[in-house]
C-alpha cells in the first residue's frame, strides 16, 4: 500500500508541480492584479498539494510520522505568510509571494530528505527572515530618504565585503564567512542588495559618463575584494549586475558591449593568474579525465541529475550525499535525481517568473531609482539562479553559489527573502504612481473637457468600473484594486 | 507584459530619441498622466528580460538533451555509487536469445547472495559477457536495463512484502542460439572469431570469439585470466581484434579502382606470372600460383596478389585515403561494445612498396572482424550500412516492453553502382574462384576469401572470408577469421558453408 503511494506520488507530485509552473506564467495574461485572483488561488492549493504529498511520502519512506509535525510548522509559517502579505498589503504582488512560499516549501521538503537537523535549522531561519521580510515593503514605500544614500551605501558594502577579507575565516579556501557571537554571516550575500541600492541611487539622476566611471571604480572595489576572497560567484554576480544596470541606467549598447568585453578579458586574466581559477574551468572542460580530484562534484552532480529520470527516484531513493556540498552548492541535483528532471525543470520555470515578474514591476515603474532598484535585484536573484543550475549541470564552469530560497544557508535566504520584500515595496510604489497619474488625468479632464461621466465611473467600484477602465485604457495600465 | 511589449517599445522609441538624455530629468510623470506610461518602457530592460528567457531556456534544453545522451554512460561509470544502490534493490535481469533461451540470470544464493549463471557455458562466453570483476558483452550494453526494474507495483508491493529484491528488466538479444551454437562447433580448437549478422537491419546473429572461458566460473578463474597476458582469452576478437586483412581487402581495392576508373575497370588486364616487382620490392602470389591472363573479375575472383600490387601503384593516394576514411578506417565505429579502430596507414607520402602492401591488405592495416563484416553488410544491401546492435528489446518481467530497438545508425559507405559491381564481383568469387566450396549449393552466395600472412618468417596465414547469401537478395553475411589455419578458401569457407547450410536448413 506504502508503495503505491510513493509510487503513484512521484508522478502526482510532478503533474502539480508543472501545473503550478503553468499558473505562474499564466499570470501574465492578465494586466491586472484584480483579474488573477483564481489563479493565486489555485496556485496555494497546488502549493499546499504538493508540499502534503512530498512530506507524506517522507513519512513512509522513513517510517517515521513524526516528520508530520515538522511539517504542520512549515505549512502554519508558509500559510501565515501568504496570509499575512496579503492582508497587510492588499495591492502588493501575490504570485511573488506564491513563487516565494513555493520555492521555500521545496526547499524544506529537499533538505528535510537530506538532513533533518540542517533542515529545522533552516527553518527557524526562514521563519524568522519572515518576520523580519514582512515588514520591509512598508519600510520601502514611505523611506523617500532611500534614494540619498549613495555614497553610504558604497562604504557599507565595501567595507562589509573587507571586514570578512581581514576577519574572516576561510571555509574550503574562500573566505566568505563572519562569525558574531556564534552566528555565521556571509556578507557578500547582504551587500548584494546594499550594492543594487548604491548603482540604482548613483545613477537614477544622471548616467553620464563621470558618473558611470566612479560607479565603475566602487563596484570594482567590490568585485576585486571578492576574488582576493576567492569567493568567484559572488564576485561574477557583482560585476553582472553592474553592467547590466548600467546598460538599463544609461540605455547605451556600447556600456553593454563595453562591460561583456572587460569581462571576458578579466574572465581570461582570472584564469591565467589564478590557480583555483584554473582547477574550475578545467573541471568544466574534462571532469571525467579527473573525476577522482577536481571534477569529483561536478560528476557526482552529473551523476545525481541523469540518474532519477523524468519522474525521480523518489525521496529517500537516490544517493543525493554523495555530492559534496549538496544542501547548499548542488541542491538542484538532489532535486533532479530524487523528485525527476521533469519537476527540476518546472522549479527552473518557477524561478524564471519570479525574474519575469521584478522586470514586469521595473519596467512599470515611473520613478527611475526604484526601477533601477527592482531590475538590479531581479538581475542579482536570476544570475544566482542560473550560477548554480548552470554550473551543477555543467552547462557553466561551477562557482559554488547557493540555489536562492531552497539552498541550505541562512545568509541566503534571509537576503532573497529580504530582496523580495523589497520587490514588494517597489510593488506598492508602483501603484502609488499609478493612482497619481490618475487622478491628475482625472484633474485635467474635468478641467479642460468637463466629461464628468468618466470621472463619476471611476469613483463607483466593481465589475463595470474595470470594464469601463479597460474600455479607455485598453493597454491595461488602470490601476489596481481600484481602491480610490 | 510581453504580448504587447513589442508594439510599445515602437511607440516608446519616438520619446527617447528625443529625450536621450538620462542625465535630464523628464518632466514629472504625473503630468504626462497614465497614458505617458508606455513611454517609460525601457528597451534595454526588455533585452535583458529576452536574454535571460533565452540563456535559461538554452540551459533547461541542455539538462534535458544531456541527461538523454547520457544517462546510460553516466550510471555505468565507476565513480557512480548508484549502480550499487540499484544492485541492492533490484536482482539482475535476465538475457534471452532470440528464440527466449535463457542465455543468463541470476538466482539468489543460500547467503542471500546474487549467483549469475550462463546455461550455455563457454558458447556465449565474449557475446554475453560476465558481470563481476568489471563487465563485458551483453551484460555491459544492458546494463543500465539489467540493474533497473519496472515490474509491475503489485509485483513490487508482494515483493517488498517479503522482504525480497525487485525482479530487475530483462534483455532480449538478436543472439540465434542455433547460429551461434553452429559457429562454436565451427571453429572447432582454432582461435579466431566469427561474426554472423542480419544484414538489412545489422541485427547480431552469432558473435563467436575463441579461446573463451566459462562466465560461470569467472569468479574463480579471474586472476589467471588477468595475469595471461599471452592468450587473451578476455578479448573479444569480433570487435577488439586487430588482424591484417589479407586478400579480403581486394574488396576496398577494388571498390577504390572501380570509382577512380568507372567507364575503363573493365578493359584491365594483368599477365600473372606469380609475382610483381616494383623496383626492390617485391610481391608474390599465395604459394607462388601463376594466374596467367586475367581481366579485374578473374584477377579479383583467383585473388591474384600481383595484379593487385599493379592495381594498386595505379591508385590515386590522396583519393584513396579519403575512400578509406570514408569506409571508417581510422575511425570510431558506431558501437557501443568494446572495439578497436581499423587502422591503415595510406597518404601521399606512402611508398610505392607501402600502397603494393596495402592494396594486398598486407604491411601495416589491421581491421576488426566487426568492421569487415560491417563493410561486407553495406555491398550486401546496395550501399548501405546499418549499425550492429545485440539488444533487440528490453521487457519488464511482466512482458511489457520497456525499450525497443530497432535498426539505426543507417550509414552510406558506398554508391548502389558500385556496391552491385562488388557484389557481381563477390559472386564470381564463389562461382569461379577461391570460394568455390559456395558453389553449386541450393542457395547461392557472394563473398571473398583472405589468406593473411602474419609472420615474416614462417609460412603461415590466418584464413579469412567475408560474404553474404543469397547472393542476389543477401540475407545473412557471415565474417569468419581463423588464427594460423592456412588460406581462406581452405579453411573458412567451409566453416561459412556450415553456417549458411544452418541458416538456409540444408543439413
Amino acid at each position: 500500500m506504502e508503495l503505491f503511494i510513493t509510487e503513484l506520488s512521484k508522478y502526482a507530485i510532478t503533474l502539480l508541480m508543472a501545473f503550478y509552473a503553468y499558473e505562474s506564467f499564466a499570470v501574465f495574461r492578465y494586466r491586472e492584479e484584480s483579474l488573477r485572483g483564481g489563479i493565486y488561488a489555485r496556485q496555494n492549493f497546488l502549493m499546499l498539494f504538493i508540499h502534503f504529498s512530498c512530506f507524506m511520502v517522507i513519512c513512509f519512506e522513513t517510517g517515521d510520522m513524526s516528520y508530520l509535525f515538522f511539517y504542520a510548522f512549515q505549512q502554519m509559517v508558509l500559510f501565515a505568510t501568504a496570509v499575512l502579505f496579503h492582508v497587510i498589503y492588499p495591492r502588493a504582488n501575490r504570485l511573488i509571494i506564491n513563487n516565494m512560499c513555493m520555492l521555500l516549501s521545496i526547499g524544506f521538503v529537499i533538505l528535510t530528505r537530506l538532513s533533518y537537523e540542517k533542515a529545522v535549522k533552516q527553518f527557524v531561519i526562514v521563519a524568522v527572515s519572515l518576520a523580519i521580510a514582512i515588514v520591509i515593503p512598508f519600510f520601502v514605500h514611505k523611506l523617500k530618504f532611500l534614494k540619498s544614500l549613495t555614497w553610504i551605501y558604497a562604504l557599507a558594502g565595501s567595507a562589509a565585503l573587507l571586514v570578512v577579507l581581514v576577519l574572516g575565516k576561510a571555509t574550503h579556501g574562500s573566505k566568505i564567512s563572519y562569525s558574531v557571537a556564534g552566528v555565521t554571516f556571509q556578507p557578500s550575500e547582504f551587500v548584494k542588495i546594499i550594492f543594487v541600492f548604491f548603482i540604482a541611487s548613483a545613477l537614477c539622476e544622471a548616467a553620464d559618463f563621470y558618473r558611470v566611471a566612479l560607479t565603475a571604480a566602487v563596484a570594482g572595489i567590490h568585485v576585486v575584494i571578492l576574488v582576493v576572497s576567492k569567493d568567484l560567484g559572488s564576485a561574477l554576480i557583482f560585476f553582472v549586475v553592474y553592467v547590466l544596470m548600467v546598460f538599463v541606467a544609461t540605455k547605451e549598447y556600447r556600456y553593454l558591449l563595453a562591460g561583456i568585453g572587460g569581462g571576458a578579458v578579466s574572465a581570461l586574466a582570472a584564469c591565467l593568474l589564478f590557480r583555483h581559477v584554473q582547477v574550475r574551468v578545467q573541471a568544466w572542460l574534462d571532469p571525467w579525465s579527473e573525476i577522482d580530484k577536481g571534477g569529483y562534484q561536478i560528476t557526482q552532480s552529473l551523476f545525481a541529475i541523469s540518474s532519477g529520470g523524468w519522474f525521480g527516484l523518489g525521496l529517500f531513493e537516490g544517493t543525493p550525499q554523495s555530492i559534496p556540498f549538496v544542501e547548499a552548492d548542488f541542491i538542484f541535483s538532489a532535486i533532479a535525481e530524487e523528485m525527476g528532471i521533469a519537476f527540476a525543470m518546472c522549479l527552473i520555470l518557477v524561478c524564471l517568473s519570479c525574474f519575469l515578474m521584478f522586470m514586469d514591476i521595473s519596467l512599470k515603474l515611473n520613478d527611475r531609482f526604484y526601477q533601477l532598484i527592482a531590475f538590479g535585484l531581479g538581475v542579482t536573484y536570476i544570475f544566482q539562479v542560473f550560477l548554480t543550475i548552470g554550473g551543477g549541470s555543467k552547462f557553466i564552469p561551477l562557482t559554488g553559489v547557493t540555489l536562492p530560497l531552497i539552498s541550505y544557508g541562512g545568509s541566503s535566504v534571509l537576503t532573497t527573502l529580504v530582496m523580495f520584500s523589497i520587490v514588494e515595496g517597489l510593488c506598492m510604489i508602483r501603484n502609488d504612481e499609478e493612482k497619481e497619474g490618475q487622478q491628475t488625468e482625472k484633474r485635467q479632464k474635468r478641467g479642460s473637457l468637463k466629461t464628468k461621466q468618466a470621472g463619476s465611473a471611476e469613483e463607483s467600484n466593481g465589475m463595470e468600473n474595470v470594464q469601463e477602465r479597460r474600455k479607455r485604457n485598453p493597454k491595461g495600465k488602470g490601476a489596481l484594486g481600484g481602491k480610490q | 507584459m510581453f504580448r504587447n511589449g513589442e508594439k510599445e517599445i515602437q511607440k516608446a522609441k519616438g520619446h527617447w530619441g528625443e529625450n536621450n538624455d538620462y542625465g535630464k530629468k523628464r518632466q514629472s510623470p504625473t503630468e504626462h498622466g497614465s497614458k505617458q506610461n508606455s513611454g517609460n518602457r525601457n528597451r534595454p530592460i526588455m533585452t535583458v528580460t529576452y536574454l535571460f528567457v533565452a540563456i535559461f531556456l538554452g540551459m533547461m534544453l541542455y539538462i534535458c538533451q544531456y541527461f538523454i545522451v547520457h544517462r546510460q554512460e553516466l550510471l555505468n561509470n565507476s565513480y557512480n555509487g548508484r549502480q550499487q544502490l540499484f544492485m541492492s534493490k533490484n536482482q539482475r535481469g535476465k538475457i534471452y536469445a532470440r528464440g527466449g533461451e535463457v542465455l543468463a540470470q541470476s538466482d539468489i544464493g543460500d547467503n542471500g547472495s546474487e549467483v549469475r549463471e550462463y546455461p550455455y557455458g563457454n558458447m556465449f562466453a565474449h557475446a554475453v559477457g560476465y558481470a563481476t570483476h568489471g563487465r563485458a558483452g551483453v551484460e555491459a550494453l544492458g546494463n543500465y536495463y539489467l540493474i533497473q526494474s519496472n515490474a509491475p507495483l503489485e509485483e513490487k508491493a508482494t515483493m517488498k512484502a517479503v522482504g525480497a529484491k525487485y525482479h530487475g528488466d530483462n534483455i532480449y538479444t538478436t543472439l540465434d542460439v542455433k547460429m551461434q551454437e553452429v559457429a562454436y562447433k565451427a571453429m572447432g580448437a582454432y582461435k579466431g572469431a566469427i561474426l554472423v549478422s542480419e544484414t538489412s537491419t545489422g541485427k547480431i546473429l552469432a558473435m563467436v570469439s575463441k579461446p573463451d572461458f566459462d562466465p560461470n566460473e569467472i569468479e574463480g578463474i579471474w586472476d589467471s585470466l588477468v595475469t595471461d597476458k599471452e592468450s587473451g582469452i578476455l578479448l573479444n576478437r569480433t570487435t577488439q581484434g586487430m588482424y591484417p586483412p589479407g586478400s579480403t581487402f581486394k574488396i576496398i581495392t577494388a571498390l577504390e579502382y572501380i570509382r577512380e576508373n568507372p567507364e575503363t575497370y573493365q578493359d584491365y588486364h594483368f599477365q600473372c606470372s606469380g609475382s610483381y616487382t616494383d623496383g626492390t620490392d617485391r610481391i608474390n602470389c599465395y604459394h607462388g600460383q601463376n594466374h596467367g591472363d586475367e581481366d579485374f573479375t578473374k584477377a579479383f575472383a583467383k585473388s591474384c596478389n600481383a595484379a593487385f600490387a599493379h592495381i594498386g601503384l595505379q591508385l590515386d593516394k590522396g583519393k584513396f585515403h579519403n575512400t578509406l576514411e570514408g569506409l571508417l578506417f581510422n575511425k570510431e565505429l558506431p558501437l557501443h561494445i568494446l572495439y578497436n579502430k581499423s587502422r591503415i596507414q595510406i597518404g601521399r607520402d606512402s611508398t610505392n612498396g607501402e600502397m603494393m602492401q596495402a592494396a594486398i591488405g598486407q604491411g601495416t592495416t589491421g581491421m576488426s572482424p566487426i568492421h569487415l563484416n560491417m563493410i561486407t553488410n553495406a555491398i550486401a544491401n546496395g550501399g548501405y550500412v546499418m549499425k550492429p546492435y545485440l539488444i533487440e528489446r528490453v521487457e519488464n518481467t511482466a512482458g511489457t516492453v520497456i525499450k525497443q530497438f530497432t535498426p539505426s545508425g543507417k550509414t552510406d559507405l558506398m554508391t548502389k553502382q558500385e556496391a552491385d559491381i562488388l557484389k557481381e564481383l563477390m559472386h564470381s568469387v564463389v562461382e569461379e574462384g577461391t570460394a568455390s566450396r559456395l558453389k553449386g549449393l541450393s542457395y547461392t552466395a557472394a563473398g571473398k576469401t583472405g589468406s593473411a600472412e602474419y609472420s615474416e618468417v614462417k609460412e603461415e596465414s590466418h584464413a579469412w572470408f567475408t560474404g553474404f547469401a543469397p547472393a542476389q537478395e543477401p540475407e545473412i553475411s557471415v565474417t569468419v577469421i581463423i588464427e594460423g589455419a592456412g588460406s581462406g578458401g581452405e579453411y573458412a569457407v567451409p566453416v561459412a558453408k556450415r553456417i549458411f547450410d544452418a541458416y538456409f536448413g540444408v543439413s
